[in-house]
Order: C-alpha cells, then sequence, then structure tokens
C-alpha cells in the first residue's frame, strides 16, 4: 500500500511522520540531531530511502548527514564548502561591501536522475553540487561570479540561496532564488546563469524594476509545466510562463501578499497555495486566524481554506521550505509553523488537522509519495 | 595520553561518552591536540576550526586548569597538566541565551 512520509526540519532537531495512503494516523519518529538546527531534510525522488540533512549550529558549523535506509540510520558525510576563487564583496545592510562568508546549507535539492547527486544552496548566498552522495561539495561559482554578485544583500534571515527548482523535461535547466537578490536561471547545467526578475517590483531598493536586489521569498513549479513558474516575493505573488524570463503579479484578492510559502497542487498545475502573512515587522497571520489561500486559476482568484485550522489567537509563521505536497490521487498538502504545529490536508486543502503540535519551531516540510 | 572534553553537541555528533583520550606526538599544543582529535574522529573536522583558515570557531572556547586558553597561540605549549594527562583540555561552547 502506498503511504507518506513527512520530513520535518526544526530549529533543535528532525523528525519524520509516517502514515498510510489514508494519512490518518501517523507514526513520529525523532527528534533527530536533538539540539541542532535542521534548516533542511530531503530524499531523493529516485530512491526514497536516500534522505540528506543539513544540520547547523552558530557554535559548531555545517554538518550534512545522509541516511540510506529512510531515517533508520544516519552517516555524516562531508560538510567542506569552500567558495571557488577570491571570494569577494556583497552588499551588507547598509550597502558597504561584505566578504563572502560561509555560513549554512539553507536547501538540499536532490538530483531527479541519480540519488548520489545533490545541490545545495547556501548563505553567503551560492550554489554547490555534489556527485558522490555528499562526501565532498563543489561550488557552481558561474552564479555568483556572473557579474552582479556584487550587489547582491541580505535579507532579514541572511543572504541566502533558497530555492533550488530542478527543470524535469531540460536536464541542463534549473532555477534558484536568493534573498534578497532575486531569482536566476541557468541552461546549461549551472556553467552560466541570467538574472530572471524582469517585471519585479520592489520598493525597499533605490530602482524598484532593478535588475537584482530583489527579495524572492519562494519559487514553485509543476512538473508537467516548468516554464510556467510561482514566486512568492517579500511582498508580491508572482506568475511567469516563459520560464522566468518575465513575471506578472497575480496577488489578486489575497488580504496580504507578504508570505513565504508558495506550492502547487500536483496533479492541477493550475492550483497553487500561499499563506499570507501581515508584514513588515509583525509575521504572523491577519487578524490572528491562520488561511491557507488557494487559487485554482493559477492565480489572482483566491479562497481562504480554514477547515481545522485555528482562526482565531494564532500567531505563528510559516517559513519558506515549511510547505510540501505529496502525489498520492487526493493530494496532500502539509506546512510547519514556528509555533511547532505540522497541519496535514488529504483532501487538496479543504479541511485540515495537526499532525503533531508541539516540536520545536519548523524551518521545514517535505513529502515523500512512498510505492 | 592527553584528556579532551567535548560540548554536549559534539559529543552527540562523534557519537562519544564522556572524556577522550589522546596520543599525541612531539610538543602538546592547541594544534597538536586538535589535529590528534580530528584524525580519530574525521566528523568533527570543520566542527571546532574553521576549514579554511584552520582558526578556533567564534563561538567555542578553549579552557585548561581554571584558565581560558582560548586567545592564545594555537602552537604555545598547553600546561603541563595537559600535556601530562593530570588534567583535561575542555573545549567548551559559548555562553548564549539567558
Amino acid at each position: 500500500m502506498s503511504g507518506v512520509r513527512i520530513l520535518v526540519g526544526t530549529r533543535k532537531g528532525a523528525f519524520t511522520l509516517e502514515s498510510d495512503g489514508a494519512r490518518k494516523q501517523w507514526d513520529i519518529r525523532g527528534p533527530y540531531f536533538a539540539g541542532w538546527e535542521i534548516y533542511h531534510i530531503k530524499g531523493s525522488p529516485v530512491e526514497p530511502d536516500r534522505i540528506y540533512v543539513s544540520q547547523s549550529s552558530s557554535w559548531f558549523g555545517q554538518q550534512i548527514q545522509r541516511s540510506s535506509d529512510g531515517g533508520k540510520s544516519w552517516e555524516p558525510v562531508g560538510n567542506s564548502f569552500a567558495y571557488e576563487g577570491v571570494p569577494g564583496t556583497h552588499q551588507w545592510y547598509d550597502g558597504t561591501p561584505h566578504p563572502w562568508e560561509f555560513k549554512r546549507v539553507w536547501h538540499l535539492e536532490p538530483s531527479l536522475t541519480d540519488h548520489d547527486t545533490v545541490y545545495a544552496g547556501v548563505e553567503d548566498a551560492a550554489l554547490f553540487h555534489t556527485t558522490n552522495g555528499g562526501k565532498s561539495w563543489q561550488e557552481l561559482s558561474g552564479l555568483r561570479g556572473h557579474g552582479s554578485g556584487s550587489h547582491w544583500q541580505p535579507g532579514a534571515g541572511g543572504m541566502c540561496l533558497h530555492t533550488i527548482l530542478l527543470d524535469p523535461v531540460d536536464p541542463k535547466r534549473m532555477f534558484i532564488a536568493i534573498s534578497a537578490a532575486g531569482a536566476f536561471r541557468t541552461d546549461d547545467g549551472g556553467t552560466t546563469w541570467r538574472p530572471i526578475n524582469q517585471g519585479l517590483r520592489s520598493e525597499y531598493i533605490p530602482d524598484p524594476t532593478a535588475e537584482v536586489g530583489h527579495c524572492v521569498h519562494r519559487l514553485a513549479m509543476h512538473r508537467s509545466r516548468p516554464n510556467v513558474l510561482f514566486m512568492q516575493k517579500h511582498w508580491d505573488v508572482m506568475r511567469s510562463n516563459d520560464a522566468g524570463s518575465s513575471w506578472h503579479e497575480v496577488s489578486g484578492n489575497l488580504p496580504t501578499d507578504f508570505g513565504f510559502v508558495i506550492d502547487v497542487h500536483a496533479h492541477e498545475p493550475d492550483t497553487i497555495y500561499v499563506v499570507p502573512i501581515k508584514s513588515d515587522s509583525e509575521h504572523f497571520p491577519p487578524d490572528g486566524q491562520l488561511r491557507v489561500w488557494r487559487s485554482r486559476t493559477g492565480g489572482n482568484e483566491w479562497e481562504p481554506l480554514t477547515k481545522g485550522l485555528p482562526q482565531s489567537n494564532c500567531y505563528v509563521n510559516i517559513l519558506r521550505d515549511a510547505m510540501s505536497v505529496d502525489s498520492l490521487d487526493a493530494c496532500g498538502i502539509y506546512f510547519g509553523t514556528t509555533g511547532g504545529q505540522v497541519y496535514a490536508s488529504a483532501d487538496g486543502g479543504d479541511t485540515w488537522s495537526a499532525i503533531v503540535r508541539d516540536l520545536p519551531p519548523v524551518l521545514s516540510v517535505e513529502a515523500q509519495t512512498l510505492k | 595520553m592527553i584528556r579532551v572534553v567535548l560540548p554536549a553537541h559534539l559529543k552527540m555528533h562523534a557519537n562519544v561518552n564522556g572524556e577522550l583520550e589522546l596520543e599525541v606526538d612531539g610538543a602538546v599544543t592547541q594544534r597538536t591536540v586538535l589535529d590528534a582529535l580530528e584524525r580519530s574522529y574525521p566528523v568533527l573536522q570543520g566542527a571546532i576550526r574553521d576549514y579554511s583558515t584552520q582558526r578556533r570557531r567564534p563561538f567555542l572556547r578553549f579552557f585548561a586548569c581554571e584558565r581560558d586558553l582560548s586567545h592564545e597561540s594555537p602552537d604555545a605549549p598547553l600546561p603541563e597538566a595537559v600535556a601530562n594527562g593530570s588534567q583535561p583540555f575542555l573545549i567548551v561552547g559559548a555562553l548564549a541565551g539567558g
């Protein structure tokens, strides 16, 4: 029987939540790597029992863990992330030059075709990859060195490369996003890159329509239609129909167009989900009501999904890597909160329930559909 | 035999309990002790010293014999009591929080 495994990264360790296809009873395991920040944990789409973990600490630096048995056991692998050549400088918060310094891995994206190949998005923003299961990591330096790197600047969470989308049709194409630089695309497997931010408008940079400098929070695509991208920006929900070459706003009737997560239904490429968040400084749901908003039209027309979610006194945040979908026939949607809840919907978002309520603050959620 | 005490996070990471005992050839310094530690426990590479600079990570401190040795030269001899194994070399996470 098919099932689902949810991989959860938190401020104080990793957890796995497993269920059969009914998704009613969940077996919760963890914490793994207790006390460490788990920015991301993700399994290989080729071999789901191969799981990679970014384990980090301000005290003890970066570690990468790997499991080959679905999380029953773990082994530390390579944790050296050395920038290619002279790292140079990017902009600091006040606009002054600041040297590039590795801090942590924000996102791990296993290859669609090889379980030993993984891409890693790091802070300070750069893209690394391994082809030997994490034993060693090399920078794809064409991104950082393509020309605009000295103008990138950190967002509130740091200057992080947080999103990596691999094109399932064109193996040479990939998309990444950096806070606060914007979105970038390669068409040659990561050797060369170009910014893809035309159509974005950000009032917090000197030139609101500049080529780089935009605080992109998250990108999403449906694997059947990789030229269509969705973006949750610092402000604005955006859509591109041409692989990021141009963007237009689809925030429509959302109560606020600020937020972090965005994801796409597994079987309906025009059904997308966001969780609007009040900002600039609050970073909690408007009116204390936790609502996922769904568009079935690829944006612009949105409906609030509330059944099973707290509709009063809820002041959690949902961070950028903390939403995921499974691919069972009735698509499951999952998201984690900074209050330690992981919510699930087994009916495309119509109804929700908490799988678990009292984890440490959730940093990332990834759903694996198990055969 | 040199005695080394790791902070809790690194004990867990290296899968060890209690004090470690290490053989160090030649002069006993921060560098030779940490080199020996990382040879015995390669998973600790990068966790105590920065990979690229080999300098102590900023939120870690080194204590021994009731002294803070964090800012001593990595090539300065450690106290005789550490070298002869009567006192441990302590690797400590800097205090943070309330």
